[in-house]
Formats: C-alpha cells, structure tokens, sequence
C-alpha cells in the first residue's frame, strides 16, 4: 500500500521531524520503494509460527537490587545542551 | 624499518623480542596516518600524545619483564559509536558531535585493561545506517585499493585504516553486514561474532537485537586475538550470553579435513556477479581438494531475510533513536517554540536523509494498525529463517557463501538509490537476523578489487569458522595489501 503526504505527514509528526514540500516528494518516493519491498513478507505463511524476539531466548535476566557506585552528577550534566544548578534545563511543559 | 604492513601478532612477536619498541609501533601508525589519511580518512579523531604516554608505560612493563597479553602495546582503532571515557563519540551523526561519554564500552575497557593502545575513532555511516560509509556527516572514507571506490561500510573507516596499516586492528560493529561487507571490499578479514559473546554495553544502539560488535584484522589469527581480547558475559548487558571462556587461538588450525560444508542455492542467483560466483566455487574447490566436502542446500526462507530486516532494523532504530531530542546530550536546535518544536526541530536538524528515512520507515511499520502486519510478520518470519539455518546445522560444519554481491562500488554510484544499497545487503544480512557467527576474508579478486567469502558457523561455534578461514587462508595468497 503506497505511503501518500497525508501519511508521511503523521508519521513524521509521530518521530518528531519535519520535511519541506520538497523533501516530503522525494521522501515519499523513496520511502514507498522501500516500503514496496518489505511487503513481499506478505507471500509467507506463518500460521503457526512463533516470533523470535531475541534469537538467544534469554528471558527476564535479574540481578540483586543493590545500590552501587553511579556517575558522578555533573560528568552527566557535562553533556546537556543546556543546564543549571545541577539540573537539565528544558522549555515550559506544562501550560 | 615499516611495520604498517605487518599484522598484530607478529609485531606482538618483535615486542616479545626487543625487536621493537610499542612507542615506536605508535610512531610508525602516525606516520603512516600522516603519509595516506588526507586521501582516505579512515579516522574522526586521533590521539597520539595519549597513545604515546600508554605506549611508553608498556614498554616499561615489558622491560620489566612483566607477562602482558596479545594485545598489549599494539596500536588498535575503534569505531566511533564505541563509547570512550571524555572522548568524542559521535555515531558519525551531528546530533552526537560534541557528545564525551562519561564511561568506557565494555569492550574498550577490555582492550584498555589488555594494554592494546587506542590511536583513534574510526568514520562510519552516520548510526550505523549504510553500507558505503557516505553517510557520514563530517568525511566520506575512501577504499585504499581505489580512491574512487567506497570501502563499505558502516565500519568503512575501521576497514580502510587496518588495510592502509593505519592501525593493526580495528573494531567494527554489524548489524545487517557492516563489518563483513568492508572487510570484504577491502580485502581483510572480518568477523561478526554470535549475538550476544560480546558485550554491547556502551555500544550506541541501531538496532539492539541484531548490533554485534567484531575484529577487523590483516589475517585470520588476528582475528581470533581481538575475539579473545573482546569475548564474555557482561552483566551490564542483559542480552549478554554466560559461557564458557574459549581461546580462540585454538582454532587455528590448518586442516579442514572431513569438514562438511553447506552451500545454500539462494546465494547464487540473480543479483550476484558471475565472476563473484565463480570465485567461490573455485575457493571452495580449493577446500575440497584439502579435505573438505561440499554439498548444495537450500535456506528456502533466506529469500525473506532482507525484508524481514528492513521491517526489525529500523523498527529498533526507531525506538531507540528516540532518545535523542536535544535534552540530556547531543545536539540542540538554537530557536524553538516550546518542548514539542525543540524536539522536532533538533531531529530535523541533528539527523542526516538516511537516518530520518529509517526512522521514519520504523515509525511507520511499529504505528497502530501496521504493527501485525509489518513487525510481528517480520518477528515470526525470522523464526523460519533460523529454523532453516538451525537445520542446515544439523548436517553441516559450517555454509558458506559469497560476502558480497560485487566488488566495491563508487563512491556516488548508489547514493540515490536506497533500495540498490540495501540490496548490497543481501548476502550478510541472513546472518544478523538468525543471530549465528560469520567471518569474511579474502578469496581473490574482480577487476583487481578484493571479493570475500562468507563462512556461517552454528551459534557459538566461532571455532569452526576460524579454522576454516585459517586454513583457506594458509593454503591460497589472496591476502595481499593495497598498494598505497
């Protein structure tokens, strides 16, 4: 099923990017041939078949819930694109 | 003297001997970086006053008559989405441009506690997300055979440093075929270990069911060196396997006598060059007339493998990258509108076509209304897939296969085409997606550019493949270094 600008518009709405009408062209264009592709899948018959999540089958791995030595705080904060008094800065989130 | 065509063990060898010294080793790896990075730029960042202060320290430990591992005073490189304590690691990605992690990946720690000597980060695909290394924000890394030429990729810049002797080793990682494909169209040896032998802490995700980090190496028995230095369970890494520790040196062995070998039809259709398949039957010729047998097989739902991947790959990449949004590291968009704009404009503006592409791509096929049909198919597919390799197993020591479908592009040729790069893919990625063990090396040669051949082992049986690939490597003289 081809992608239209309709759907290319909530996708990209739904990962938090944003393309010009031009780019949304090309986009589409290449996206549908890729998503041509992977719709071959539909030709397999999977009645039956379980899903291989992790190929190794390891299940819920669980440790000792021990409090052990972190980061240094501001070794984290070293990294924010913007920060103050020890905490990340971002804009207003609640109206 | 030169030492940047030699490998890793025999100049490990001339240190044991006092034939050389480590600091002269880093020495000779920067002169030759100065002499060929300009045309290749293999590397993202390199530090050669640290190098050099590491050095000097093993040199003294030697003299002191200290026992030091394989990889002590070597000089090695690490793909730049490897974390290294302070050091920038940068995926290749502008959103990760200024990004110093605070810890060390589990595997540099263990090549740090090993005494192996890291002179750089190498370029890459931006994520992980190509099979050229053109992708990358900051440089495009050239093939050393052919400057023309890409040399694959996504470890295109850890595959051109090892064949220009710009490093020993190198590590990659591989999550559809991107350290198979460079070692291949650079004419080295690579390996992709079982999922889970290597830890992937500190690896940054693309796509965290199939990543698997590796060795990039001149020959075979360098290969089982690095696999040595980087193999074992890891707690901080969930999907770590808890075995035995092998040495991987072991399976050096020059004798592939009464080896069964699988051939899988599908790996030689349509799409593969004649010449490429005509190359591995001459090298698999060879392996018989050492002793091996071969047989044709049929992986009836490998066909699938590509698609299946196309669907898993960028679904994770999707989840996972969606922790970049300009907050807690990484880049930030200068002027946005509230918390939503700062997101979108940041992604919109961190992220290169290729990423946002996948991205979008994963987003689309994990949506409401899509997710049974794409991810789900793609999950119960992949159990028939692995079902066919489990099977093939059960008769044979191992399959092989052609690496790639040609020689190395050019730079340019596919950059237009997503579907024609993906397609590159479809010899390496079978392997990622049943999560089994594979090595590339050198088989001969099209058009004077390297070719590879493919050896898939059972899971955990890296010992098989790495006696086979010894083996064919001892008996032929296809592992010749680039002019350069």
């Amino acid at each position: 099923m081809a992608l239209t600008v309709k759907d290319v518009e909530h996708v990209a709405k739904l990962s938090r990017l944003s393309f010009s009408d031009d780019e949304k062209a090309d986009f589409i264009e290449k996206l549908n041939s890729v998503v041509d592709y992977i719709e071959q899948l539909g030709e397999v018959d999977v009645e039956g078949v379980k899903p291989t999540y992790n190929v190794l089958d390891i299940k819920n791995v669980f440790r000792e819930d021990k409090v052990e030595k972190s980061f240094d705080r501001k070794d984290i904060i070293a990294n924010a694109p913007s920060a103050e008094g020890g905490c990340f800065k971002v804009p207003k989130v609640v109206k | 003297m030169e030492f940047f065509n030699l490998t890793a063990h025999e100049v490990r060898d001339m240190l044991r001997n006092k034939e050389v010294t480590s600091v002269e080793l880093v020495e000779s790896m920067f002169s030759r970086i100065d002499d060929v990075e300009n045309d290749l730029n293999s590397f993202l960042k390199t530090y050669k006053e640290e190098a050099l202060e590491k050095a000097k320290e093993i040199d003294k430990r030697l003299s002191n008559g200290e026992e030091l591992g394989d990889l002590a005073g070597i000089p090695i490189a690490v793909k730049d989405n490897m974390c290294t304590t302070g050091k920038n690691t940068t995926c290749a990605s502008k959103m990760l441009e200024n990004f110093k992690p605070p810890y060390n990946a589990t595997v540099v720690e263990k090549l740090e506690n090993e005494g192996a000597i890291i002179i750089g980060k190498t370029n890459m695909d931006e994520f992980a997300m190509g099979s050229s290394t053109e992708n990358s924000a900051f440089q495009i890394t050239k093939n050393p055979w052919d400057l023309d030429r890409v040399p694959g990729g996504s470890s295109g810049g850890s595959a051109a440093a090892v064949t220009a002797g710009e490093a020993f080793l190198a590590l990659g990682s591989d999550t559809g075929g991107s350290i198979r494909q460079p070692a291949s169209l650079c004419g080295i040896v690579g390996l992709k270990p079982t999922y889970g032998l290597v830890s992937r802490y500190g690896l940054i995700a693309f796509a965290s069911s199939l990543d698997q980090i590796g060795p990039l190496s001149k020959d075979v028995e360098d290969s089982a060196i690095m696999l040595n230095a980087i193999a074992g369970h890891d707690r901080r890494d969930s999907t770590s396997a808890n075995k035995e520790k092998i040495d991987y040196k072991k399976s050096l062995i020059n004798d592939v006598k009464g080896m069964k070998i699988g051939v899988p039809k599908e790996y030689f259709g349509e799409g593969i060059n004649d010449e490429v398949k005509e190359l591995i039957y001459k090298a698999l010729d060879k392996l018989v007339e050492l002793g091996a047998e071969y047989e044709m097989i049929s992986l009836p739902h490998v066909e699938y493998s590509l698609p299946t991947y196309y669907i898993i790959a960028p679904a994770e990449a999707s989840s996972n990258l969606a922790r970049f949004d300009g907050i807690r590291y990484g880049y930030r968009t200068a002027q946005f509108d509230g918390v939503d704009d700062l997101y979108t404009r940041t992604r919109t503006e961190g992220f290169g076509e290729e990423v946002k592409r996948r991205i979008m791509i994963g987003t689309h096929s994990l949506a409401s209304g899509y997710y049974d049909a794409y991810y789900n198919k793609a999950m119960k597919v992949r159990t028939l897939i692995k079902n066919d390799f489990d099977k093939a197993f059960e008769k044979y020591d191992c399959i092989i296969t052609p690496t790639v479908t040609d020689k190395a592009f050019k730079i340019g040729e596919k950059t237009d085409d997503p579907l024609a790069m993906y397609m590159g893919d479809v010899c390496t990625v079978p392997v990622n997606i049943a999560g089994v063990p594979a090595i590339s090396i050198p088989a001969g040669f099209v058009d004077s550019m390297p070719i590879g051949m493919q050896i898939i082992g059972n899971h955990f049986d890296e010992e098989t493949i790495l006696r086979v690939a010894y083996t064919f490597e001892k008996n032929t003289d296809f592992n010749r270094r680039a002019k350069l």
